[in-house]
C-alpha cells in the first residue's frame, strides 16, 4: 500500500493570534508552528497501516521552505519519505490541485488528510483534492480499515455516525476516532537522528490558480466583563438568562 | 441569473433548522444581488414551509433512490440544480453532510468556496465575505474571484428572517448515476438533542471527577432541552464518547447558551466554543480563565450548584410553561 498523508503547517492551538501590514498578514512573529492536529490523527493512522500491513508513507506540504521542520517532525515519527511543493499555500483551490499532480505522479490510491486546518479552517482541501481526481472520498473520518481493494470508513454524522464502505482509490480527512489520542507518537531521538537522512523532495507548483483571496483579518471586538452571581442564588442566573440575555 | 439554495431535510423528510437560516440568507443575497432565489429540497415533505424564509421557488426531488444521503449523488444534484438555474451564488450549511459535499461542487462548478462565513457579502464586486478562521480567534475577510461562487454559512451566524413570499414548487429529475461509495449503516441516537442543532449546550469538565457525576449534567440538559458536550480530557479519559467533545479539536459549539460546567476554560476549549452567543461559567476556582470568556459566571462548587439550579430551573419551567 502506497500511503500519502497531507501535512498542514500550522500555528501551535496556544498561539496568540495576531496580524500584520495593515491586518492583512498573520504575524508569525513568536509562533510555534505544529503539525496540523486532525493531519496528526491522519499520520498515525497510516503508521498503523505501515505497521500492520505493510504501507510505506509519504509525507506533503504545499508552502514555503519554513514548513520543513514539520515534515521532518512526520519523518520522525515515522513517515518514509517528504515532499514540499514549493509554493505558498495561498487558497485551498490551489493547494488540492498541487496535490492532485502529486498523487497522479506518485500513484497513490490513499490519501490521508485531516478535516480542516486549525490556522484558516477551511475544511475544503480533501474534498476538493478527490474531486479533481474523481477518487472516492470521506469526510469527518473516525474509522478506516483496508483491505486490499476495498475500505471500510466510519464517518461522523449530526448525531452519531455512518459506515461506509467503497473501493479504492480513496481521500479522507480524518479527525479525533480515527485513532486515539493515547496513540499519538511523539518521536524520539532515533525517529529524529533517522529523519534527518530520509529523503525530503522539493518539486515546482504546476498552476497558480487560486479561486479566493484574503483581503484583511478582524479580530473579535473586546467582550465586556462577566456578571458573576452568588453561587447561593441560583434564581438570579435564571433571571438574567430569562430577562437580560432571552435564550431560556 | 440566480442564488441556489440547498435546504437539507432529515431522513424523515423535514427540514433542519439550519435549512431555514441558509434560506433567509439566500433571500437577502437575492435582494443584494436583484436576483431570484431558488431553494433546492431532496425528499422533502414539507417545502411550503420554505416559502415563510422568502424561497419564491422550490425545486423539489422526489426519489426513493436518495433515502439516505449518498454525498457523490448529493453533489451531483446541486451541481445540475446550479447548472439549471444558472445560479451564480449557491449556499451551503455547515451540517456534516454540507460540509462534506460544498468542497466537491465547489470543484465541479469552477467555483470559488468560502466555508464558515458569518455575515452577508461585505461587497458584492469584487465578492467579499468575512469568515471564521484560527479556530474563532480572528475572522478572515475573504473575496472570491470566479463566477460562481459558493458560500459555507456557519451554524447560528446569520439567523432565520421571516419573509413570506407565494412562492411555487417544481419537480427536478436530475440524473442519478451508480457508484461505489455505499452507506452500510447508521448510528444515530435517537431522542436526544445533537451539539449541531442544539440551542443551548450543557457541557462539563474535567472538575466533575468521573463518569458517575454526569447525571445531573443529563437532568440540567434535559430540562433546557439541551444537548451535552465536555471538554477533551473527559472524553480522553473515556467518561463521556468522543461524539461530545468539543473544542479546537472537538466539535464546534454555536449555540444561542453554552454553560461549562468545572471546565477551566484553556485556550483550545474557547476556541471552539467561543461562537456561542451567551456563555455561562460554573467553577470552583475564581481565576479559572472561563471567567474571561463568559457572560455570566458563578464561583462554587458544581456539586452544590448544579442541584439547586435543576431545581430552581424546573420551578422556572412550570411558571412559564
Ligand atoms: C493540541 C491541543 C488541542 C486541544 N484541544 C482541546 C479541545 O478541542 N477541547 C478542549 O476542551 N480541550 C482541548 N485541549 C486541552 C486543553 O488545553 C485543556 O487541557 C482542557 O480543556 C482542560 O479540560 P477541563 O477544563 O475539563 O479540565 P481542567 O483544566 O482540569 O479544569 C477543571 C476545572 O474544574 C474546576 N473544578 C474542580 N472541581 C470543581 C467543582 N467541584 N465544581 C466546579 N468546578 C470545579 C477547576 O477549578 C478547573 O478549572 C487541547 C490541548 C492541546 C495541547
Amino acid at each position: 500500500m502506497k500511503i500519502l498523508v497531507c501535512i498542514s503547517h500550522v500555528p501551535d492551538t496556544t498561539s496568540k493570534i495576531n496580524f500584520t501590514d495593515n491586518d492583512t498578514k498573520f504575524d508569525t512573529n513568536g509562533v510555534q508552528f505544529v503539525i496540523n492536529p486532525y493531519d496528526e490523527f491522519a499520520l498515525t493512522r497510516a503508521m498503523w497501516f505501515k505497521e500492520k500491513q505493510g504501507a510505506t508513507i509519504t509525507v506533503v506540504n504545499v508552502g514555503n521552505a519554513s514548513t520543513e521542520p514539520t515534515l521532518r517532525k512526520a519523518l520522525a515519527i515515522g513517515a518514509d519519505n517528504a515532499i514540499r511543493v514549493n509554493m505558498e499555500a495561498i487558497d485551498g483551490f490551489s493547494v488540492a490541485q498541487e496535490l492532485a499532480e502529486v498523487v497522479k505522479s506518485g500513484e497513490y490510491n490513499l490519501v490521508l488528510a485531516g478535516k480542516e486546518s486549525i490556522d484558516y479552517n477551511g475544511g475544503m482541501v480533501p474534498g476538493m483534492l478527490a474531486s479533481i481526481l474523481d477518487y472516492n472520498f470521506v469526510n469527518a473520518c473516525i474509522g478506516l480499515e483496508v483491505e486490499g481493494d476495498k475500505a471500510t470508513i466510519s464517518r461522523e454524522i449530526d448525531g452519531g455516525k455512518e459506515i461506509l464502505s467503497c473501493n479504492l482509490p480513496l481521500v479522507i480527512a480524518g479527525q479525533k476516532g480515527l485513532v486515539e489520542e493515547k496513540d499519538l507518537k511523539i518521536p524520539n531521538m532515533r525517529g529524529i537522528m533517522m529523519a534527518r537522512k530520509k529523503p525530503l523532495s522539493v518539486i515546482e507548483p504546476v498552476s497558480s490558480e487560486t479561486t479566493t483571496s484574503t483581503k484583511s483579518f478582524d479580530k473579535p471586538a473586546a467582550k465586556s466583563a462577566c456578571k458573576i452571581v452568588e453561587a447561593d442564588n441560583v434564581e438570579e442566573l435564571i433571571n438574567l438568562l430569562h430577562n437580560e440575555a432571552k435564550v431560556i | 441569473m440566480s442564488v441556489l439554495v440547498f435546504a437539507e431535510s432529515t431522513s424523515e423528510g423535514k427540514f433542519k433548522k439550519t435549512s431555514f437560516e441558509v434560506t433567509s440568507y439566500g433571500k437577502k443575497i437575492a435582494e443584494e444581488l436583484a436576483t431570484n432565489l431558488v431553494v433546492l429540497s431532496i425528499n422533502a415533505s414539507e417545502n411550503e414551509a420554505l416559502y415563510k424564509y422568502g424561497a419564491e421557488k422550490v425545486l423539489n426531488v422526489s426519489n426513493a433512490e436518495l433515502s439516505s444521503f449518498n454525498a457523490k449523488n448529493y453533489t451531483s444534484i446541486i451541481v445540475q440544480a446550479a447548472e439549471k438555474e444558472n445560479a451564480q451564488v449557491i449556499i451551503i450549511d455547515s451540517n456534516a453532510n454540507g460540509l462534506y459535499i460544498a468542497p466537491m461542487v465547489a470543484v465541479n462548478l469552477k467555483a470559488g468556496y468560502a466555508s464558515n462565513v458569518v455575515e452577508i457579502p461585505s461587497s458584492t464586486a469584487p465578492f467579499t465575505v468575512k469568515r471564521k478562521a484560527f479556530s474563532n480567534k480572528a475572522f478572515n475577510n475573504c473575496s472570491i474571484s470566479t463566477d460562481v461562487k459558493i458560500i459555507g454559512l456557519a451554524k447560528n451566524s446569520y439567523g432565520l428572517f421571516e419573509n413570506e413570499v407565494s412562492g411555487s414548487i417544481e419537480d427536478f429529475s436530475p440524473v442519478i448515476t451508480e457508484n461505489n461509495l455505499k452507506s452500510e449503516s447508521i448510528e444515530q441516537t435517537t431522542g436526544k438533542v445533537t451539539i449541531a442543532d442544539a440551542d443551548i449546550v450543557v457541557s462539563g469538565g474535567r472538575g466533575l471527577k468521573g463518569p458517575e457525576n454526569w447525571g445531573m449534567i443529563e437532568e440540567l440538559a434535559s430540562i433546557l432541552g439541551a444537548a451535552t458536550a465536555c471538554s477533551k480530557p473527559v472524553s480522553d479519559l473515556g467518561w463521556r464518547s468522543h461524539s461530545e467533545h468539543v473544542g479546537q479539536t472537538g466539535k464546534p459549539v454555536a449555540a444561542n447558551l453554552y454553560i461549562a460546567i468545572g471546565i477551566s476554560g484553556a485556550i483550545q476549549h474557547l476556541a471552539g466554543i467561543n461562537s456561542s452567543k451567551v456563555k455561562v461559567v460554573i467553577n470552583t476556582d475564581p481565576d479559572a480563565p472561563f471567567f474571561k470568556a463568559a457572560d455570566y459566571g458563578i464561583v462554587g462548587d458544581a456539586f452544590e450548584v448544579v442541584p439547586k439550579l435543576i431545581e430552581k430551573l424546573k420551578e422556572f419551567k412550570v411558571n412559564n410553561a
